[in-house]
C-alpha cells in the first residue's frame, strides 16, 4: 500500500494524521494519505514568493517545452508516488477504485490533461491574446504595436481547493506552472491521484520540486489553503460559490448547470440533434458542471425527452472495469439514496415525468456504493422545480418553454449550446451575462475548445493590466 | 521513581489504593448531597424519583451506575441556587456559563471548586518552566467563563498577576455559524493583537494559558513580525481541548517552539477539562511516544470512562475507542455519568495516575459535524 506524504514546497512531510484511502466496492485501503493540520498550511505560505522567484528563473517558452516532456511522463511513465511508484495502469485503476469513476474514463481524463499540457504554447497564446510571455515575467514590456503594458501579478502561487468525484477539472490549474506560479493544491480526499502524479510528471520533466505544495486534509486545510491564499480555485456546490461571490481572492465553480437550448427555426429537426444531446448528458458519466441538465425547446419536447430515454434509459451500471462500464459509482455512503430522495420529491409535481421510468429501478444500491441509472424527466413548463436541478450522475430535464421567454428563465449557465440560425437569438444569447461559455450550433456542451477560457481567463484571475509609463528613452530600451 | 520503573506489581497496588480512595469519597459525597441536611434541592427533589434511596444503596464508586446519566440540560435554566448544597449555604457563590450563542446557557453554580482543581493542577506543572512567582497570561475565553477565573487563581496561587484578554467566544461561534470568515479572521486579530501589547509592555510574562488556535495565532503574528516564540520569553504553556492533537503539538513544538523542552526552553502541556469536571492532566507528551496525548480526571473528585457507545455503563477495553463518561464528586457538584461530547481510546493506569485515562480524544462521532468549535 502506497503512503503519501504532504508536500511542503517540494518536501515531503508525513503528519501524524492519516486518512485511508478506500476502494470503494471492497472497502480495502488503497492508499494512506498523511493530512497536514492548518497551521502548517499558513506558515508554509509566508514563504510563497519563493515559488514565483525560482520558476521566474526559467523562461516561460522554456517551462512550456518542459511540460511537452510532461506530457509524456504523465501519460506514459512508471512516476514515483508517496513511498513507491505508479504506471498508468495503476493510476486509472487507483483513481476508478476511489472514485468510483470507471477506468476507461479515468484514462481519457489521463488523455485530456496530457492534451493540455502538450499544447500549453497555444492555449496561453489564445488566453492572453498573443502576448509575449515575458511581459507576464518582468510584470511590463513592449508590445507588437509599440506600446507599453503592464500585467502585475496578483499573487505568486496558484491555490486549488480540489474535488474528489471529479478527475476532470484539474485541466484548470494546470497553466500556473509555465505562467511561473508555484502550485499549492489541497486534494479531493478520495482522488490525491492526479495532483501526486502530475507533480511527478512536472519534476521528471525538470520543473523545480520547491514550487509544489500539496495539502491533503479535512475541511479545515481547505479553509487554511483558502485562507491564506492570495489567488485560489475552489469547487464546491451552490453555497460554495454564493460564499465566495465577489471575492476577488477566490475563484469559486460551483455545478454548470449547462444547457441545450434549440430555436424555433431548428425545432421541427430534432432527431438530428439526438446524438449530440445524448452525448452531452451522458459522457463521462454526467459528473462534469460541462453535461448538460436541461434541454429547452418550444415544441416536440416530449418527443425529444422519450428519444433521448430511448437511448440511454436501458443503460446499466457496470464494474469499473469493464470497458462498457458508462456510469461513475456514488462512493460516499447513503449518497445514492440521498440524491434519488430528491428526485423522487420533484417528480410528484404535476408536469413533471420521469421518462426513463419505464427502463426500470434508477437507484441501484450495492454493498458499499450505489449507482443512479440515467434520467431523463419532461418538464411541460419551466416553473417546475425539477427544471432548476443538476445531478451527480447523466440526468437532464427537456422543458417545454417559448423561445422569446427561454434568456430569462434558463437561470445561470456554464455552457449554453444555442441550436439556431435566427440571428436575433443568437445576438441576445451573446449578451446573455448568465451565459458563460457560449457554443452556437450543433456543439455538444460536453466538447470544449481548450483555446477559449473557462470561467473567466486565469490570466485576468493571476494578472492586472495596469498603467505603466516610461520616458521615451527607456521605451525605446524595451 | 519514575512511571517507566514502577513494575506491574507497584501499578496494581496503586491502583488498588486509588479504587479504595474512591469508593470511600464516593460513598462520602452521596452522604453529602443526599442527606436533608447537607444535599442541594436539586438532588433532594431527584431523590423522591428514584427506585432506591442512595443513603443506602450506594456504597462505592460502581454503584453509582444505579442513577441515570446526568442530563447537561438540566443546567439550563433556573433557578440557580437549587444547585447550593444547603452544606455550604451563605459561601459566595460563583456561576460559569457553557454554550449560550443562542438561547439559554448552561449554568454552573461553583463556590472554591475550581480554586482546588487548579490548585491540585498546579502541583502537576513542571516549575523549571512555570516557576512561582511568575506572571501569567490568559489568552483565552473572558465573560462567565470558569477558564478565566480559574487561570488567574492558579497564577495567583503561584505567587504570579495574571494578564487579560476581551475574547467573547459566543461572538466567535456566531461568526462561524454565519460564515463570516473574514470577521472571523480579523477578530481573531483582534485578540492577538491584545496579546502582542501586553508582552510588549514589560510584564515579564513567563507563563501561559492558551487555545490551540489562539496559540497558533500568536506565534504566526510574531513570525510576521520577524520573532520567534521564544523572543516572548514565555517558557510554560498550558492549553487544552481536543484541537489538542498530537499532530499539532508536534507542528508547534518542531516549528513554533524550535524542539522539545530540553532544546527549546519551552514546555507546553495539554489538559482536558470543562465547566462540569476539573481539570484532566496528561501524561508527559514526547516525540518518542508520537506526541500521543493521554488525559487522566482528577480522581477522586472526577472521574473519566470511556464507555460502549451502545452501552454507557460497560467500560470498553484498553486501547479501545468509547464515549468518554465523566462522574463529578465534590462535596459543591454530584454528575452521575455525563456522556461527553468527546470520544476517545481507553489508556491503562501508571504511576502517576493509578487509574484509567483517555487518549486520542476528538469531538463524539454521530455529533462531531454539528459541532461548532470556535475558539477551545
Amino acid at each position: 500500500m502506497l503512503n503519501i506524504p504532504v508536500i511542503r514546497w517540494g518536501k515531503p512531510y508525513d503528519s501524524l494524521e492519516i486518512d485511508d484511502v478506500l476502494h470503494f466496492a471492497t472497502g480495502e485501503p488503497i492508499a494512506k494519505v498523511s493530512q497536514a493540520n492548518a497551521g502548517i498550511i499558513a506558515r508554509d505560505l509566508r514563504q510563497v514568493s519563493k515559488a514565483r522567484d525560482t520558476l521566474r528563473q526559467i523562461p516561460c517558452s522554456e517551462i512550456i517545452e518542459i511540460l511537452k516532456k510532461a506530457a509524456d511522463l504523465y501519460e506514459s511513465a512508471t512516476l514515483p508516488i508517496g513511498d513507491g511508484t505508479q504506471t498508468p495502469e495503476e493510476f486509472a485503476h487507483q483513481q476508478s477504485a476511489s472514485t468510483g469513476l470507471p477506468e476507461h474514463m479515468c484514462r481519457h481524463n489521463m488523455s485530456k490533461n496530457s492534451f493540455v499540457l502538450r499544447n500549453m504554447n497555444q492555449i496561453l497564446d489564445c488566453l492572453t491574446r498573443g502576448l509575449d510571455l515575458n511581459i507576464l515575467t518582468r510584470g511590463y514590456g513592449i508590445e507588437h504595436r509599440g506600446v507599453v503594458l503592464s500585467y502585475q501579478a496578483q499573487a505568486s502561487a496558484l491555490s486549488a481547493v480540489l474535488p474528489s468525484n471529479s478527475p476532470g477539472v484539474h485541466t484548470l490549474w494546470l497553466p500556473a506552472i509555465p505562467l511561473q506560479m508555484g502550485l499549492v493544491l489541497k486534494p479531493g480526499p478520495q482522488e490525491p491521484w492526479t495532483p501526486y502524479r502530475m507533480m511527478a510528471a512536472f519534476t521528471e520533466a525538470g520543473i523545480p520540486k520547491e514550487v509544489f505544495a500539496m495539502y491533503p486534509g479535512g475541511p479545515e486545510a481547505g479553509a487554511a489553503v483558502l485562507n491564506a491564499s492570495e489567488r485560489a480555485m475552489i469547487f464546491g456546490g451552490t453555497p460554495t460559490v454564493e460564499r465566495y461571490k465577489g471575492n476577488p481572492r477566490v475563484q469559486a465553480h460551483g455545478p454548470g448547470f449547462s444547457k441545450i437550448l434549440l430555436g424555433d427555426d431548428c425545432v421541427d429537426d430534432w432527431e438530428k440533434y439526438l446524438d449530440l444531446m445524448v452525448e452531452s448528458i451522458y459522457i463521462n458519466s454526467g459528473r462534469g458542471c460541462i453535461n448538460c441538465s436541461g434541454i429547452w425547446a418550444s415544441r416536440h419536447t416530449k418527443e425529444i425527452a422519450q428519444a433521448i430515454a430511448e437511448k440511454i434509459g436501458p443503460i446499466e451500471a457496470k464494474p469499473p472495469t469493464d470497458p462498457e462500464a458508462g456510469l461513475a459509482a456514488f462512493t460516499v455512503p447513503g449518497m445514492g439514496k440521498a440524491v434519488w430522495g430528491m428526485i423522487e420529491a420533484d417528480l410528484k409535481e404535476a408536469g413533471v415525468t420521469d421518462m426513463t421510468a419505464q427502463y426500470g429501478e434508477r437507484l441501484v444500491e450495492q454493498e458499499r456504493c450505489s449507482y443512479l441509472r440515467p434520467m431523463v424527466v419532461h418538464c411541460n413548463a419551466p416553473e417546475r422545480e425539477i427544471a432548476k436541478k443538476e445531478y451527480m450522475f447523466p440526468f437532464s430535464t427537456v422543458v417545454e418553454c417559448p423561445e422569446d421567454q427561454m434568456l430569462a428563465k434558463i437561470g445561470p449557465t456554464l455552457v449554453c449550446t444555442g441550436i439556431t440560425n435566427n440571428q436575433r437569438l443568437i445576438d441576445k444569447l451573446t449578451d446573455a451575462t448568465h451565459i458563460d461559455r457560449l457554443n452556437i450550433g450543433p456543439i455538444p456542451t460536453s466538447r470544449l475548445n481548450w483555446l477559449q477560457p473557462h470561467e473567466g481567463s486565469i490570466i485576468d484571475f493571476l494578472f492586472r493590466s495596469r498603467a505603466y509609463q516610461v520616458t521615451e528613452e527607456a521605451q525605446a530600451a524595451l | 521513581m519514575s512511571p517507566a520503573e514502577s513494575s506491574a506489581a507497584d501499578i496494581e497496588s496503586l491502583q488498588k489504593a486509588a479504587k479504595d480512595k474512591l469508593d470511600a469519597h464516593a460513598y462520602e459525597m452521596i452522604q453529602w448531597h443526599f442527606h436533608e441536611s447537607t444535599g442541594s434541592p436539586f438532588w433532594l427533589e431527584k431523590k423522591s424519583g428514584l427506585n432506591f434511596d442512595p443513603l443506602k444503596d450506594i456504597k462505592c464508586y460502581d454503584d453509582i451506575k444505579k442513577f441515570p446519566l446526568f442530563e447537561d440540560e438540566w443546567l439550563r435554566g433556573g433557578p440557580i441556587n437549587r444547585w447550593v448544597p444547603k452544606g455550604l449555604a451563605g459561601k459566595p457563590v460563583y456561576v460559569f456559563e457553557t454554550g449560550g450563542t443562542t438561547g439559554i446557557p448552561k449554568s454552573r453554580m461553583v463556590i472554591e471548586d475550581h480554586w482546588r482543581d487548579y490548585e491540585n493542577f498546579s502541583d502537576t506543572l513542571p516549575e523549571k518552566y512555570f516557576p512561582k512567582g511568575a506572571n501569567w497570561l490568559m489568552l483565552g475565553p473572558s465573560g462567565p467563563r470558569r477558564l478565566r477565573l480559574a487561570v488567574e487563581h492558579l497564577c495567583q496561587y503561584r505567587g504570579g498577576i495574571c494578564f487579560c484578554i476581551d475574547l467573547d467566544p459566543r461572538w466567535v461561534v456566531k461568526l462561524i455559524k454565519k460564515g463570516w470568515m473574514e470577521h472571523l479572521e480579523e477578530y481573531k486579530k483582534h485578540c492577538i493583537d491584545q496579546v502582542l501589547t501586553i508582552l510588549s509592555a514589560g510584564h515579564d510574562i513567563k507563563c501561559m494559558f492558551a487555545t490551540p488556535k489562539l496559540l497558533e495565532g500568536l506565534c504566526n503574528a510574531l513570525e510576521e513580525q520577524g520573532k520567534t516564540f521564544k523572543d516572548t520569553g514565555i517558557t510554560g504553556i498550558f492549553s487544552g481541548g481536543t484541537e489538542f492533537t498530537p499532530q499539532w503539538t508536534r507542528f508547534c513544538v518542531e516549528e513554533f517552539f524550535g524542539g522539545p523542552p530540553e532544546e527549546s526552553g519551552i514546555y507546553m502541556t495539554p489538559t482536558y477539562g470543562n465547566t462540569l469536571m476539573g481539570l484532566a492532566c496528561s501524561k508527559p507528551v514526547t516525540a518518542e511516544d508520537g506526541y500521543k496525548i493521554s488525559y487522566y480526571a482528577p480522581q477522586p473528585r472526577a472521574v473519566t470512562e470511556v464507555v460502549s457507545f451502545e452501552d454507557p455503563n460497560e467500560v470498553v477495553g484498553y486501547g479501545e475507542t468509547g464515549r468518554v463518561k465523566l462522574t463529578t464528586l465534590t462535596n459543591e457538584l454530584f454528575v452521575p455519568g455525563f456522556l461527553e461530547r468527546d470520544e476517545g481510546e481507553r489508556e491503562k493506569p501508571f504511576a502517576t495516575y493509578p487509574w484509567d485515562g483517555v487518549s486520542g480524544v476528538r469531538p463524539f462521532h454521530e455529533t462531531a459535524s454539528a459541532t461548532t468549535v470556535g475558539v477551545y
